[in-house]
């Protein structure tokens, strides 16, 4: 495993966290309720504090002034290892709550492995989220049944949200590069090591949610080795525009 | 004579004495007294608990004329952490003699911050200010949906009655409930 491969798996867990929780902050003072307002917001905070930490381990391996900031504001879309799920637009109500929920249950299975690494940083990091997404997993799996099973609007908008977003589910547990390569030496988690238990959750929860579960089909993939949609450019202009307009910014 | 106030609250602030302050030279202050003084820093965000009592702290470690204190976030996100850490580089040089470049706050994530940490008397401080206390921890890393809700006891009227709104709430370490019985809604502090 080359130093490399740890930093792009961690840059790749710190993306995924950074850009959801960006994406979830979009519904700050607009979330449909004031209680599913802040729940939605708490778990971007949770996101974002994941992501602050991953950037700083990530900033002390790369070396050469790195810090958390300059990971977080000044790359471009190219450079980041995101998944493509987090970046796709909020959509409505319900898409925004079934991303949620499919990345909940895959950080869940992720974390749970990751806490017993070898690299103590990374260990501690899942170790303490994995308590934060117990409860985001368990808000966002609530929802997608109220919404699958309660009116004809809402089992609507969430068909429509499942059909959209499964073909961008398929790149949470297919393993890129450098997830193989710390999963060789036991120190990262090869992601399709848990395929089976995610799906096993997706599918449980579905059902409670009378939708069915998609077939097998052609998944979308690129977002981690940083070929991704047209939707990234725009949360990197909104989320980076003050860093680079006025370098250094503080407040 | 004209005591020094505080800027927020208006009362007066504490002076120390000139045997206090000879007394708080770096050397001879302990580990207990530097316990002690952090007992006195207060969590921002709910500023009814010292960040000792809410289980925070770490560890205290004394070299010399330089102390090091080891904290651990609640959650991931706390955006009160930065405070924190202000606020006890602070105490430590107004009110323990350290000076500003011997005060070290250093941040550790393992082991995960629980709410068993939190003291008996933190407990009762939140109550007492309003906010049900955590109960010893339950179903925290239950990932099953619409599982049975904990009892909790409206900090007010004592009630068991009382219902979840949102695992959500002000913070992010709070969740929000309603008493059935007397009405009033309520922040919980949930087990963690």
């Amino acid at each position: 495993m080359s130093k490399q491969a740890l930093i792009d798996y961690t840059l790749h867990l710190a993306d995924n966290t950074l850009i959801l929780g960006q994406r979830n902050s979009e519904w700050t003072g607009h979330g449909p309720i004031l209680e599913q307002d802040i729940a939605l917001s708490n778990i971007a905070l949770d996101l974002i504090g994941q992501a602050r930490m991953l950037y700083q381990y990530a900033a002390e391996l790369k070396g050469g002034g790195a810090t958390e900031d300059s990971l977080a504001y000044l790359r471009d879309a190219w450079d980041f290892n995101n998944c493509l799920l987090v970046e796709l637009d909020k959509g409505d109500w319900a898409k925004t709550i079934l991303r949620q929920f499919f990345f909940s249950t895959y950080q869940w299975y992720l974390y749970l492995q990751l806490q017993n690494s070898p690299d103590a940083q990374l260990a501690a990091i899942a170790g303490k989220a994995l308590k934060e997404v117990a409860y985001h997993l368990r808000w966002s799996g609530e929802w997608v049944v109220r919404l699958g099973d309660g009116t004809e609007e809402s089992h609507r908008r969430i068909a429509d949200a499942l059909a959209n977003l499964w073909p961008y589910t398929g790149e949470l547990t297919i393993a890129a590069p450098y997830e193989q390569s710390l999963a060789v030496a036991a120190i990262g988690v090869d992601p399709s090591s848990f395929k089976n238990e995610w799906l096993h959750k997706i599918s449980e929860v579905l059902k409670e949610a009378t939708l069915p579960l998609p077939p097998d089909g052609w998944m979308q993939t690129g977002g981690k080795e940083g070929k991704h949609t047209e939707h990234l450019g725009y949360v990197l202009a909104e989320m980076q525009y003050l860093q680079r307009a006025y370098p250094g910014a503080e407040w | 004579m004209c005591s020094p106030k505080c800027n927020t609250c208006k009362e007066p602030t504490r002076v120390l004495s000139g045997s206090e302050i000879t007394m708080s030279t770096a050397t001879d202050i302990s580990i207990q007294k530097t316990w002690a003084l952090l007992e006195q820093v207060n969590d921002p965000e709910v500023p009814v608990l010292s960040i000792t009592d809410l289980g925070i702290v770490r560890d205290v470690k004394l070299n010399g004329d330089e102390v090091e204190v080891v904290i651990t976030p609640t959650y991931s996100g706390c955006p009160a952490m930065m405070m924190i850490e202000w606020e006890i580089k602070a105490q430590l040089v107004m009110r323990g003699g350290f000076s500003k470049e011997k005060v070290k706050v250093t941040t550790v994530l393992s082991p995960a911050w629980t709410t068993d940490w939190m003291s008996e008397a933190g407990k009762e401080k939140l109550k007492a200010y309003g906010i049900a206390p955590p109960l010893p921890t339950a179903s925290v890393c239950d990932i099953n949906l619409f599982a049975r809700e904990e009892a909790i006891q409206c900090p007010r009227c004592n009630s068991y009655h009382t219902v979840l709104v949102s695992q959500f709430g002000s913070t992010a370490c709070k969740a929000h409930y309603r008493c059935e019985d007397c009405k009033e809604p309520f922040d919980y502090f949930k087990c963690h």
